[in-house]
């Protein structure tokens, strides 16, 4: 169920500054950015660096000040298809079962339940939850509802999938378990994707290129291409090595 | 089996099992014994204490009689009719009033609960009502819709509108705005998420408001009974009382009891059925 290619994503002077106690603060200046079709580009960045305000633009849940989204060459007003957003949250209706969650998207778009269930059914078995299919969330782990989170947004066969820390909420072990699955359904659904973490190490694992945001005034963004073969290794040398470079990125080594 | 033998002292458990049962009978028997008399104890030894008193004399019979007499008085008036036109008015008076609380007080409610305006410019006004007493006004009820069925009605209404508004106000505007940013994300309308999202949320809050409001409704039913009516369970507990009828004004206080106890458990098992998701246990 691989999606077609597509999900080129280009943004232009894109800036955005938010009202603190009265004074601008801007959290975007100026950021011009291409992200491929296809690959997974990991945003960090100090808080207030405006990561999630970026991913938020991408979403089309806020607008920017200036400066522009343009995906496929079509300027970006607002939520649309080809885009879907995995929150730090899984946010499930708490009265919907796992299957219901999954298909809600679908639904809400219009397709008729049974084709929807359908769809979700497979993308269920994918996150490998399929015979918790007809629990409630209350039922289900932090871990699990985000696999659950995950497989709504994968049911709608979004061109580009857009992640706000989708695993900061999770414990040390279960993280590392859906950053290997998150690296697998990238392959092999063949989707763009655009996250955010402050967890350097998930960046490098997951990514192609990681942008790093400035937090001074100034300051410019950074991309780091991650040239390392899949599946990556943790503890090979290149690894600890990215990982000391982005350190460095942020003055910490 | 030899986990059981480990846990309990053999020997006492091979005494006991002289049923032909199985080991496992008296302890069952027991555990529900003890689940009935853990909950319901209280209860079976106040009406024991009652009917004991009682017949004994250590209370006035002619104003508490005896449980045996009370119920003979509730199996007379119902099975000799005269109490069933009594109920059939009552719950006429109380079921009308509390459906149409209902027609008016969940849409309004889920109106004001979504646009803030509209709440903000309402909010006052309905602290004022709220605050007011139903009974103080009923005189003025009385006066606008006469002593019949009417105004009776509205008095119940306007008590058990407040409960159900309120509630269904504070369930839409306890939705997570987290699920209604989600909903928006996959494209849904605003009707749609107010129909997928905002209605479901908001539901266990409106349960607590319809339980309210039938207690309420019970409440306004007899005092609006008491005060002006020739039929209905109210009327009959104080009309028992002036013709000291005390057996017959206990029956109807029975009734009343039990109207209240069937309504309040016909809502908990709707609602157990339609908030399947928030039960600890299905």
């Amino acid at each position: 169920m691989a999606t077609t290619s597509g999900g080129e994503v280009t943004i232009r002077d894109l800036s955005k500054s938010f009202t603190l106690g009265g004074r601008p603060l801007a959290v975007l200046r100026a950021l011009n950015l291409d992200i491929r079709s296809g690959e997974c580009l990991v945003i960090v960045g100090a808080s207030g660096s405006g990561k999630t305000t970026l991913l938020r633009i991408l979403a089309g849940l806020e607008a920017a000040d200036s400066g522009g989204v343009a995906i496929d060459g079509r300027p970006v007003h607002g939520v649309g298809a080809e885009r879907a957003v995995i929150f730090q949250e899984p946010r499930l209706l708490p009265w919907l079962t796992v299957l219901g969650n999954v298909a809600f998207g679908l639904e809400v778009r219009g397709v008729p339940k049974a084709e929807a269930e359908d769809k979700a059914r497979f993308y269920i078995a994918l996150v490998g939850l399929a015979e918790f299919s007809d629990a409630y969330p209350r039922q289900l782990s932090g871990g699990m509802a985000q696999r659950v989170g995950i497989a709504r947004a994968l049911t709608v066969q979004p061109e580009i999938l857009l992640l706000d820390e989708p695993l900061g909420a999770l414990d040390a072990m279960t993280k590392i378990g859906m950053q290997e699955e998150l690296a697998r359904i990238w392959r092999e659904e063949n989707v763009t994707m655009v996250m955010v973490t402050h967890d350097l190490e998930e960046a490098i694992y997951l990514a192609d290129r990681v942008l790093i945001l400035p937090r001074e005034k100034g300051g410019a963004a950074r991309l780091v291409e991650v040239e390392l073969p899949r599946p990556r290794d943790r503890s090979e040398s290149r690894f600890v090595r990215y990982r000391e470079e982005l350190l460095r990125e942020f003055g910490l080594h | 089996m030899s986990l059981q033998h480990i846990e309990q002292p053999v020997t006492i458990r091979a005494r006991e099992d002289r049923t032909g049962l199985g080991a496992d009978f008296p302890r069952l028997a027991n555990r529900t014994v003890i689940r009935i008399l853990s909950r319901y104890g209280i209860l079976i030894a106040f009406l024991a204490i009652w009917q004991v008193s009682s017949r004994a004399g250590w209370v006035n019979a002619a104003v508490l009689p005896p449980i045996d007499t009370i119920v003979s008085a509730l199996w007379n008036g119902l099975a000799g009719g005269t109490l069933l036109g009594d109920i059939a008015i009552s719950l006429q008076r109380a079921g009308l009033a509390f459906a149409a609380a209902v027609a008016v007080a969940i849409p309004l409610g889920l109106f004001m609960g979504q646009v803030r305006a509209v709440e903000t410019a309402l909010d006052p006004i309905l602290q004022v009502f709220r605050q007011t007493s139903a009974l103080a006004l009923y005189p003025v009820f009385i006066l606008l819709l006469g002593l019949g069925e009417a105004s009776k009605v509205f008095v119940i209404f306007w008590a058990t509108l407040f409960p159900l508004l309120l509630n269904t106000i504070s369930g839409v505007k306890q939705v997570d705005p987290k699920l209604l940013e989600m909903a928006r994300v996959y494209g849904a309308t605003r009707l749609t998420a107010f129909r997928r999202v905002v209605l479901p949320g908001a539901v266990p809050s409106i349960f607590v408001g319809l339980r309210l409001s039938a207690t309420t409704a019970l409440l306004l039913l007899i005092a609006s009974e008491m005060i002006g009516a020739n039929k209905g369970i109210g009327f009959q507990v104080m009309n028992a009382q002036y013709n000291f009828q005390i057996p017959l004004m206990f029956a109807a206080i029975v009734i009343l009891a039990g109207l209240g106890l069937i309504a309040n458990q016909a809502l908990v098992s709707l609602q157990r059925r339609l908030c399947r998701w928030s039960n600890p246990i299905d």
